[in-house]
């Protein structure tokens, strides 16, 4: 709960202020420093071509030409006193446009030069939920959750990106650009974080109906606070020992859920949606459409197309009282 | 008004007079068939005169009564009136599809449409004001502007033109008609694969997309072809390749992109077909093809497609700033050869649409470059309009606000398109609202603002009279406003973070006061557009009578009556400054000699203008249209059955013999 306080702190701050959690003005990693000073710094320089080019209209339209002048007939001297202004303003326009190329250049280098980082992952978009697959090189302590992300403060992350059904787009504006996850190929991107927060981001390629409902949360910790959160994800889940949490779980276990859905510890195998070993401790189900409650969790099981509408999981078949202790079960999942 | 040339005149223009005298024309040693002597059975306009001269062409010319006339006609200005209401109708079907996209967004969590018609509603959007609306008003303008600028009687290949309108009106009509009935295409104007692929789009909404894009393909490409092929070879005599108006230098170079663009699409959307329909898998990274290849496909052409827009609309400014400016204009010859800088680099940018692909980054950085080199071209075309304003003597009527507001947000526009040329800074705005806002500074900055003033400017023209100037003056003031009002916040949206084609969004994003201030300029905006359409059917019935030239323009539309006759021109005029009714302001030089009774027109010689031939234009013919049928019924049924090839083609085939049988009608004997 301590380490909540802070976080929800910088939440509101946040949001109460005109930044926010998913804004890319709001730099909290370097790479999102540098693109937002770059931003800034094309502002200020086209800001000031488009004051002085509206003022030469503004200007231009307050002349007058004597009201019997013929318009076939042009003065020299206007002629070519406009002539060279116009040249001057091809010359400078020519000269900015290079600087930027250079300037984009240089930042590109930054962006795209990956450090060898701490932590390596492994993100598939797919119709509309984010599995995050945390690498390492002891084969047990690999393990695999979704939606949520979290890294090490200071340390640069190497994200793999890949895709298993259409193009989506990983994009977490408070730290880096965003880059296309795209079926048959392997994209990276890297992302650090400055300090503990929480910082958003949501699909950016249009990937059908629910593409509104793809969001993704990377919780950046301090090292040690890493370590204990990769410590128990890599646990598998411990069989609950209050009755309700007992019954729901056989009731998950015998229903259609394992069909798609794994739990490490149960008979649970399914891959093909999110990993729901430690539910319960994510902030949110459903790619960041709700917050995780029980009700949530609940109103999600009985009405997944309700929530999201079109979205794969199938309304399962349950009687009234079992739904209590299923999304008991899966709330207590930690 | 027009008086055939006298002799003493003859040095001024070398080659005008040749058709009526016999002597010979064309280049030095080669005969051609404007050295027949006249047959003397035939009535030629150097015969009669006045009104009886008019009457006799117009009957010549002129479009039969009744349905079967209607469908026949070969008018250029007939189907590009067609052409124009029919955009523009599309234009109103467009922004009626984003009002109410922005109503479900202006506030969070909305449920006025569901993530289903909200991706239609997108879809049908981007569908309807590209292809349907963009690139096709470019075109109708031409087709109706074209031949009266270059002094002709009527457009290069006019059955192909009278086609293509059909084929065009058939395709749009395919896509509103599937929309309405719950099918219309839901994968973006765009249709990325694997999404609009047979796994993911299953259905017949994908097909109607792809399919949409062959109608307006073929069409596109058929009328740039007609509209080349007049400002080529069909301009009037003494109209050098630099008296040539600027308005048709950008249609030309327009449908030169439109030739080479279109082809890149059809190759994407055919494909796309195929993999859909006949299984095979291009685009189906499981089965070794590549996801990417359509987007660099599509993108080929989908950049080209944003000149495509904007360039016929350098030439509706152009002529507006010169007309208004009262002056001519300055740096016509750089204006040209932008024009044509701006048409071959719109091919070298289409990666700037894929920066977060992942392609390598030395090449992505080459089309940053390149993209960015796109400022130099529009900003001698920029500052060439400002130095015409700047040396004139601007009139501040309803087309040249327009134009003032073009200046405001195109020039908005195209900087914030520098900052999407740079690679690094598109990885954090590409695909958010930020982008959003930046094509559509570019796009209704860059052709609707134009493209109004273009309909208050040549609206007498068409119809013979004037809009309302107070009407337009409003008109203006609400659309600048709620342009700005609906357009300017989305650059902060989309920084904050908020991406493109999300149907909804969560109150906690902090979004929701700039979506509401959107929403409310956008129906600011389409309210100046109710506005507009007050005024077009209002003014059309009690409008001021306008005469022929009620602006006192330069170009040779406005030495045609207006509405023009059916002929044009009575005697086709000879041209000796790019202004000519500005050269020649009490009467214009005319060349005589073509017939009276056949659909005659003089051929030029393609950079001279000096005429060349006699040669005549079809008349009307049921055929176009039929063929168009037979089309549309191949195309629509291609979607259902890979059958329709078999049983389709044998109707086209025939609606075509029956367009190329040769007829033993006077027109090919003379």
């Amino acid at each position: 709960m301590k380490r909540l306080v802070p976080l929800l702190l910088i939440v509101t701050l946040a949001l109460a202020g005109c930044q926010g959690w998913q804004s890319a003005l709001d730099a909290h990693g370097p790479a999102a420093h540098t693109l937002a000073n770059m931003f800034w710094i094309f502002v200020a320089v086209l800001g000031t071509v488009w004051f002085l080019t509206m003022a030469a209209l503004l200007l231009a339209l307050r002349r007058r030409r004597p009201v019997d002048a013929d318009p076939l007939v042009t003065d020299p001297g206007t002629e070519k006193r406009m002539t060279m202004t116009i040249s001057v303003a091809i010359g400078l326009t020519l000269v900015t446009v290079i600087t930027f190329t250079g300037l984009s250049y240089a930042a590109q280098k930054v962006l795209y030069s990956h450090k060898d980082g701490a932590l390596t992952l492994l993100v598939t978009g797919q119709q509309w939920w984010w599995e995050v697959t945390y690498e390492d090189e002891q084969p047990s302590r690999v393990f695999t959750t979704a939606n949520e992300i979290h890294i090490p403060v200071g340390e640069p992350v190497l994200i793999k990106l890949e895709a298993s059904d259409v193009i989506h787009s990983f994009w977490i504006p408070n730290l880096t650009g965003k880059m296309d996850a795209i079926p048959g190929r392997q994209n990276q991107i890297q992302i650090q974080a400055d300090r503990p927060g929480l910082y958003r981001g949501q699909c950016a390629e249009f990937c059908g109906l629910q593409h509104a409902h793809m969001g993704i949360v990377v919780i950046a910790d301090t090292r040690e606070d890493f370590e204990r959160w990769r410590d128990h994800q890599v646990s598998s889940a411990i069989a609950p020992n209050d009755p309700e949490r007992q019954r729901g779980m056989e009731i998950f276990l015998s229903r259609p859920c394992i069909m798609c859905h794994q739990v490490r510890g149960t008979d649970a195998g399914g891959k093909v949606a999110p990993d729901l070993t430690h539910v319960g401790s994510r902030r949110t189900i459903g790619a960041g459409t709700l917050t995780t409650t029980r009700g949530n969790i609940a109103a999600w099981i009985v009405d997944p197309h309700g929530v999201k509408p079109g979205v794969n999981m199938p309304t399962i078949q349950l009687e009234p009282d079992e739904v209590q202790p299923l999304a008991s079960y899966l709330e207590g999942l930690k | 008004m027009t008086q055939a040339i006298t002799a003493h005149e003859r040095d001024a223009v070398p080659e005008v007079t040749r058709l009526a005298t016999g002597e010979r024309g064309g280049a030095p040693g080669i005969t051609s068939e404007a050295d027949r002597p006249p047959d003397p059975q035939e009535l030629r306009d150097d015969q009669v005169d006045g009104p009886e001269l008019t009457a006799r062409l117009a009957k010549t010319w002129g479009t039969e009564k009744g349905l079967i006339g209607a469908l026949s006609t070969v008018d250029h200005k007939v189907i590009g009136r067609r052409f124009i209401v029919t955009a523009i109708i599309f234009l109103f079907l467009g922004g009626l599809s984003a009002v109410v996209m922005r109503l479900q967004l202006a506030q969070p969590e909305n449920n006025l449409v569901g993530p289903d018609l909200y991706n239609q509603l997108f879809t049908m959007h981007g569908v309807t004001m590209m292809f349907l609306f963009g690139v096709p008003i470019g075109e109708a303008f031409a087709v109706y502007l074209v031949p009266l600028m270059v002094g002709t009687r009527n457009i290069g290949f006019p059955r192909l033109n009278a086609f293509s309108y059909y084929v065009y009106l058939f395709g749009g009509l395919m896509i509103w008609v599937a929309f309405m009935r719950n099918i219309g295409p839901d994968v973006g104007w765009f249709a990325y694969v694997p999404l609009s692929g047979p796994e993911f789009s299953p259905g017949k909404r994908a097909d109607v997309w792809a399919q949409m894009i062959t109608f307006t393909e073929v069409s596109g490409i058929a009328i740039a072809i007609s509209t080349v092929v007049t400002a080529f070879k069909l301009r009037a005599p003494g109209m050098t390749l630099d008296r040539i108006p600027l308005f048709v230098w950008a249609e030309l170079v327009n449908s030169f992109v439109i030739i080479f663009a279109l082809p890149a699409v059809v190759t994407a959307s055919a494909f796309l077909l195929m993999d859909r329909l006949i299984g095979t898998h291009i685009f189906n990274p499981a089965e070794g093809g590549d996801a990417l290849l359509y987007q660099h496909l599509f993108w080929f052409f989908g950049h080209p497609e944003v000149y495509i827009i904007f360039l016929p609309a350098t030439g509706w400014v152009s002529a507006i700033v010169v007309t208004f400016a009262r002056r001519q204009v300055f740096g016509y010859i750089p204006l040209v050869l932008s024009l044509i800088a701006t048409g071959f680099l719109s091919f070298g940018l289409w990666v700037h649409h894929m920066f977060t692909t992942g392609l390598p980054q030395l090449g992505a950085s080459f089309f940053t470059a390149s993209s960015m080199l796109i400022a130099i071209p529009n900003g001698i075309q920029i500052f060439c309009w400002i130095a015409t304003l700047w040396d004139g003597r601007p009139v501040f009527r309803a087309p040249l606000l327009f134009v003032i507001g073009f200046f405001f947000i195109f020039v908005a526009g195209g900087l914030s398109g520098i900052m999407l040329a740079s690679v690094p800074l598109d990885t954090q705005v590409h695909d958010t609202f930020f982008v959003v806002a930046h094509f559509h500074y570019v796009l209704i900055g860059g052709n609707v603002f134009p493209l109004i003033g273009a309909i208050y400017y040549w609206f007498p023209k068409f119809t013979g009279r004037m809009m309302s100037e107070r009407l337009g003056k409003w008109h203006f003031g609400l659309a600048f406003i709620g342009f700005n009002v609906a357009f300017f916040p989305m650059h902060i949206t989309g920084l904050m973070g908020m991406p493109r084609r999300v149907y909804t969004y969560m109150p906690e994003m902090g979004w929701a006061n700039l979506n509401m201030i959107s929403t409310i300029g956008a129906v600011l905006f389409f309210g100046s557009f109710l506005l507009f359409l007050h005024n077009i059917v209002a003014s059309a019935r009690r409008g001021a009578l306008a005469g022929p030239n009620p602006w006192n323009a330069g170009t040779l539309e406005w030495a045609a009556a207006s509405p023009p006759m059916p002929q044009n021109f009575d005697r086709i005029p000879v041209v000796t400054n790019r202004e000519p009714l500005w050269a020649h302001r009490d009467t214009l030089p005319v060349v005589a000699g073509l017939s009276v009774e056949n659909r005659e027109q003089i051929v030029s010689t393609v950079t001279a203008g000096r005429a060349d031939l006699r040669e005549t234009t079809p008349e009307p013919s049921i055929w176009p249209f039929l063929t168009a049928i037979a089309t549309t019924i191949l195309f629509i049924g291609s979607m259902f059955t890979p059958w329709a090839f078999v049983w389709g083609t044998p109707p086209l085939a025939l609606a075509l013999i029956g367009w190329f049988w040769p007829k033993p009608s006077t027109e090919d004997e003379k």
